[in-house]
């Protein structure tokens, strides 16, 4: 919301000499935040100028130029050179004798536009004829400002060349752009911010003029009539409560709107339309009233303003053919008719046009909701709905009608008809009472933490324009009620806010509050989180983040199965790309985008690792319920709440492309292999104490030979690790031999979280004894190594596979597994003939279970 | 140089033998030479041994002057053989050290050290901060009850956030699940399951549909504080705010409140952070920063609405709390230098591998 000073200073005394930067710094301290400060960026000389000759030039360029000479008073070349300014000007919209704006050299225009005499055209030109936008007053750039047509002859007859156009034009006058928070819809209009504005700066009561006071005349029989019939009203609020109909009739449709009021508009950003339409602008930003200029001639009356109903259809102003919801709320001739979505936009039927001199202005006021869902609904954010949805003083209403009234009748020689209608639900409009609260005069204190005096609070609450009754003497509650413009204030915290904030925020005390009993420091998946993520860094994988979203191919791209579980995935309602509709169900699936990006700027060695959740809804999505706010829900409700919302376990995802150790002066770099990935995996579960089983696994997307799954020793799955299958890597676009591992944190963290206890370790010296057992290559090592230790039993401290073997010796399809077995026992040596005994009864297991032969 | 007579047993016999010997030694430039030495003049074949099987062969009454004559011989020779290989080997240490001397300044880079993604740092320094001061940190799911992630937080149906434009739904509609659009939800969960006095922090990724941009990210980190106990009131907000901004920025640090609205807050507040790179110096427009301001818009904060509170099934007469929130990214940008976010959300390792483990 804009609020240029000249405006503002018409509401409420500003400081003296306040600049827009120190309004703004008023405003900020009561919580309007400046978004922008416009205006007041141009020096001169700028003056008035009279076209005394112009020669058309035309250039090559197929441009006609206009070389011309204009009297500028004692200004510019006539105080150097003795001679009128000479000036090259490319637009043809003006008369010798034409009084213009003319920019010297010295000046600077708004955006820093520094202006100088130079060489253009083959002339020297100085200086220029000004276009509204290059002063910041308008979007015209089709001619220069010819002043008679722009300020009127009138004015114009009493300009003389060389008179200050800043002033004149009211350039030098700065517009402040302020944020209006929601709670503050008041705050969208020069009312509302003059009035936060004296607030702000705590000056005495008349120094703030309320432009909404204004005496108004009572409602009459004979004004047009109006009924308020609002058969489904929502959550119990009618749609409008309060509808003021005024008739001004004999307008002249070419009397245009003063040019205070466009200047004002231009400042405020809005375009001056004519005279009708600026009225209804001007007033809303005045008053914070939106208003309606309905062409009489084509009403039959009465106005009824009712829901839509279904299948009706409307064409607003922009041109829309809007199919209706019947929880719109419409503007209605006779009840049939749509003229408009109320408080939203007009129709095309009614609107005011060039031969319009009978107007019907409409103030009126809506439900915040209504508005706010056909706003919404329709996709039309308009100045009203704006407005309406905030919230706008129901008691307004009136004023704002008349001072629309009276500003056509003075400036398009309208009469105004003396019927007054001032509809509400029933009749003519009676005003509702409104709530008031009990307020405890410490209550504000107790919640900011500043002890405020009685007499401070309720004479703050008092200037905001609150009835506080019951304050005399030495009363501790008090009755307060709100003003009409503020809808927001209800309760205690309310009126805290208030008196906080005008006293100011910045004598709060700072209080550091100190917890009760002794914090319980991280929990063990926190740890457990942070030192995964810290040892698998100083394994040498980078951290990345990526976005949650996976595309429609994701799944066949990794080659998931049919029946997959990770195929079930969540789907958004309105995902940011329509490529990418849905929640990960895994980390790799989009880790995957961040190796490529990597790849594509040409790195070739990578070890990427993203911890992050997954979403794993399963076949179907719950239904959340959407309990009331009025209490807590019962626990059954709660529990719904959270069983609805589908489960997310938080994974690592590791992958790596290219080399784990780079080639050097110390010879070859080592390419990443799938047991990198098993290693890091199992360094995650050492990490957090736990030893992680290996065995093989055929799962996509990692290769059907060279993937391992990870359990606990209760067989619960931890993840995965291994080569990726080099299908999946070419779906991808990424580098073949890609590793990658996927693991559970939440399973890794339930199975870390107990204390765990030391075992008692021998100091007796080892005993060690090699062996080399032949079995089917398909064996896996895991397989051999179990019926290793359950064969030699529990003086086996240590088992080392120390070398593969497959060749002519062991024969094809079959393996050699050498193990070097350390032996300890707890309590004494352990003599040459025990540790062979153990070795020979490893030997012996081993071949019963897994088939195999001592070499 | 004539052998000495390995049977002259005369102390002028014997010191000859010394003397030889210690010559021999001194000459020795090796520790292989004097090995040499110690063979010839020391050792079981050298005239000194020679002189003492030789006390076997005199008469009685001679034989105890001899053997301390003798003893004292050998004692002489062995203390110059001591000495002379102290020399030899320090010297022979000394050279090898030298010469084992490499290029310590060649690549070492065999394993490269990975890194962590700094916002992940940002995010367990600033927990670190509030469980210092007493606090737990509470989490949640990203994908959340609408509900939790809107009308328990006094965001009723007709919110501008409830609509598409801000809020990623989930399909269908009216699974009244979205992505939290904030990390509240976490106190809404928190305050639905404990009794007060509850002081929570809640770190974690939020979604807004905004399309991405150097300042703007659709996917983005939050961090936000709750505390709910008797008696809580803005100035321990501001105080807290405080504490914060001065461990996470600089002890001179401080914060500004300035009135503002919020939802789930009332009363509310922007909060600004007092500039960490002028402190409020700069003139107007010359602070990277803060534009010279002084300021810092670092987020929003407020006391906990009533509607909240009871809705979370807290007593709104009993206990009052204050919440506060502020964006991760945000405060790695400032506090970093960090440009772009870009520069954040890429997953390009020369982002995070350009800082330690630690923030």
């Amino acid at each position: 919301m804009r609020a240029p000073l000249t405006w503002l200073a018409e509401y409420v005394d500003l400081a003296p000499g306040a600049t827009g930067l120190d309004v703004a710094a008023s405003l900020v301290a009561v919580g309007l935040e400046e978004e922008d400060l416009h205006g007041g960026d141009i020096t001169g000389p700028l003056v008035v100028g009279r076209v005394l000759s112009c020669v058309d030039e035309p250039q090559k360029n197929g441009k006609t130029i206009r070389w011309c000479t204009v009297d500028v008073g004692p200004h510019g070349q006539m105080a150097t050179e003795g001679k009128h300014q000479e000036i090259v000007c490319g637009a043809h919209n003006f008369e010798v004798g034409d009084l213009v704006v003319v920019v010297l050299p010295g000046a600077v225009l708004p955006g820093g536009f520094a202006i100088a005499a130079r060489t253009t055209y083959g002339h020297v030109s100085n200086g220029m004829i000004c276009a509204e936008d290059e002063l910041g007053i308008g979007e015209d750039h089709t001619g220069i400002i010819v002043l008679q047509r722009y300020l009127g002859a009138e004015v114009a007859a009493a300009l003389t060349p060389g008179d200050d156009a800043i002033a004149l034009l009211g350039l030098g006058e700065e517009v402040l752009e302020v944020n209006v928070t929601p709670d503050r819809g008041y705050c969208f209009s020069l009312r509302g911010i003059a009035r936060e504005y004296w607030h702000a700066t705590g000056s005495p009561v008349d120094a703030y003029r309320d432009p909404g006071l204004r005496a108004t005349p009572p409602p009459t029989d004979g004004g047009f009539p109006v009924r308020l019939d609002d058969a489904t009203p929502i959550a119990s609020v009618p749609g409008c409560d309060r509808y003021v109909a005024r008739m001004v009739r004999g307008i002249d449709p070419n009397a245009p709107s003063p040019r205070w009021m466009q200047r004002r508009l231009t400042q405020m950003g809005m375009r001056p339309i004519s005279l009708a339409v600026d009225v209804t602008n001007y007033v809303m930003l005045a008053l914070g009233q939106p208003l309606h200029a309905f062409d009489a001639d084509s009403l039959r009356g009465p106005i009824v303003v009712r829901r839509a109903r279904p299948g009706e259809r409307l064409t607003t102003l922009d041109d829309v053919d809007r199919p209706l919801d019947p929880e719109d709320l419409l503007i209605t001739d006779a009840g049939e008719l749509p003229l408009a979505i109320a408080g939203v936009m007009g129709g095309a039927t009614s609107e005011v046009t060039a031969t319009t001199t009978t107007v019907l202005i409409e103030a009126a006021h809506f439900d915040p909701v209504t508005i706010a869902r056909s706003s919404r609904r329709h996709k039309l954010i308009t100045e009203a709905s704006k407005r309406f949805e905030r919230g706008v003083d129901p008691l307004v209403t009136a004023a704002a009608a008349d001072l629309a009234v009276e500003l056509l009748v003075t400036y398009g020689g309208g009469v105004a008809d003396a019927g007054v209608t001032d509809a509400g639900i029933d009749g003519d409009f009676e005003p509702a009472p409104r709530a008031s609260y009990e307020l405890a005069l410490d209550e504000p204190g107790r919640i900011v933490g500043v002890s405020y005096p009685r007499d401070q609070v309720v004479r703050t609450l008092t200037d905001l324009g609150c009835t506080v009754e019951g304050h005399e003497g030495d009363a501790d509650v008090v009755t307060v009620t709100p003003p009409s413009w503020r809808p927001d204030l209800v309760d205690g915290p309310d009126y805290a806010e208030e008196v906080a904030r005008i006293a100011g925020y910045d004598t709060i005390p700072s209080v550091l509050p100190t917890p009760t009993g002794a914090g319980t420091g991280l929990t063990h998946g926190q740890r457990v989180r942070r030192l995964l993520a810290d040892t698998l860094a100083a394994r040498g994988y980078v951290e990345v983040l990526t976005y949650p979203f996976t595309g429609l191919s994701s799944a066949d791209d990794l080659g998931l199965a049919t029946d997959d579980e990770r195929r079930h995935a969540l789907r958004l309602a309105n995902p940011l790309s329509d490529e990418a509709p849905f929640m990960r169900t895994s980390v790799l699936a989009t880790l995957v985008d961040a190796l490529r990006r990597n790849v594509s700027r040409g790195q070739r060695d990578l070890a990427l690792m993203e911890l992050g959740l997954v979403t794993l809804p399963g076949e179907g999505v719950r239904r959340a319920p959407l309990p009331s706010v009025a209490s807590r829900p019962g626990d059954a409700e709660v529990a719904g709440l959270l069983s609805a919302v589908p489960p997310q376990p938080r994974h690592v995802a590791l992958l790596a492309t290219g080399s784990v150790a780079p080639r050097g002066w110390w010879g070859e770099g080592r390419p990443v292999a799938w047991s990198d990935l098993v290693e890091s995996a199992l360094a995650a579960g050492r990490a957090l104490g736990l030893d992680l089983e290996v065995g093989p696994v055929d799962l996509a997307p990692w290769h059907p030979g060279r993937c391992a799954r990870l359990t606990l020793a209760d067989g619960t799955t931890v993840g995965y690790a291994g080569e990726l299958h080099p299908a999946v890597l070419q779906r991808l676009g990424l580098p073949a031999r890609c590793c990658a591992a996927e693991l559970d944190v939440d399973v890794l963290t339930t199975a870390s979280a107990g204390s765990p206890q030391a075992t008692p370790f021998s100091t007796h010296p080892a005993a060690l004894s090699d062996i080399a057992l032949v079995v089917d290559a398909s064996v896996p090592a895991a397989a051999v190594e179990a019926a290793i230790r359950e064969g030699a039993g529990p003086q086996l401290e240590v088992v080392s596979l120390f070398d593969v073997y497959v060749g002519d010796q062991v024969g094809p399809g079959r393996k050699s597994l050498a193990y070097r077995l350390t032996f300890r026992a707890p309590d004494r040596t352990l003599t040459t003939e025990e540790v062979n005994g153990f070795r020979d009864a490893a030997v012996a297991r081993a071949a019963e279970l897994v088939g195999a032969v001592q070499r | 140089m004539t052998q000495p007579d390995p049977t002259d047993l005369s102390q002028e016999g014997l010191d000859a033998l010394v003397a030889a010997a210690e010559q021999a030694f001194a000459a020795a430039g090796t520790l292989a030479e004097l090995k040499a030495a110690r063979l010839a003049h020391v050792d079981v074949k050298s005239p000194l041994a020679g002189a003492n099987r030789a006390i076997g062969s005199l008469p009685g009454p001679e034989r105890a002057a001899a053997g301390a004559r003798i003893g004292a011989a050998k004692a002489a020779a062995a203390s110059a053989l001591a000495a002379r290989t102290e020399v030899l080997e320090a010297e022979r240490d000394a050279r090898i050290l030298v010469e084992e001397a490499v290029d310590v300044t060649v690549p070492v880079g065999r394993r490269p050290l990975g890194a962590r993604h700094p916002l992940e740092l940002i995010s367990e320094r600033v927990a670190d901060v509030f469980v210092a001061m007493g606090w737990e940190v509470a989490e949640g799911p990203e994908v959340e009850a609408e509900w939790l992630n809107f009308d328990a937080l006094n965001i009723g149906p007709d919110h501008p956030a409830r609509q598409m434009q801000d809020t990623f739904f989930v399909e269908p509609p009216d699974s009244h699940l979205v992505l939290r659009t904030h990390t509240s939800p976490v106190q809404a969960r928190t305050m639905l399951h404990r009794e007060p006095p509850i002081y929570v922090v809640c770190p974690g990724k939020t979604f807004r549909t905004d399309d991405l941009d150097a300042t703007h990210t659709p996917v983005f980190h939050q961090v936000e504080a709750l505390a709910v106990d008797k008696g809580i009131t803005m100035a321990h907000l501001k105080g807290t705010l405080d504490a914060f901004v001065r461990a996470l920025f600089g002890p001179d640090m401080r914060t500004r409140l300035r009135p503002s609205y919020f939802p789930f807050t009332e009363p509310s507040a922007e909060i600004d952070c007092s500039c960490f790179a002028c402190n409020g110096r700069a003139a107007l427009g010359e602070c990277r920063v803060c534009g010279g301001s002084g300021w810092i818009e670092l987020g929003g904060s407020g006391m906990v609405n009533r509607k909240v509170l009871t809705a979370c099934g807290i007593d709104p007469d009993v206990y009052t709390g204050f919440a506060f929130g502020l964006g991760i990214e945000r405060t790695l940008m400032l506090r970093h230098g960090v440009g772009t976010m870009y520069d954040m959300i890429d997953g390009d390792v020369r982002f995070s591998s350009q800082f330690g483990l630690e923030l």
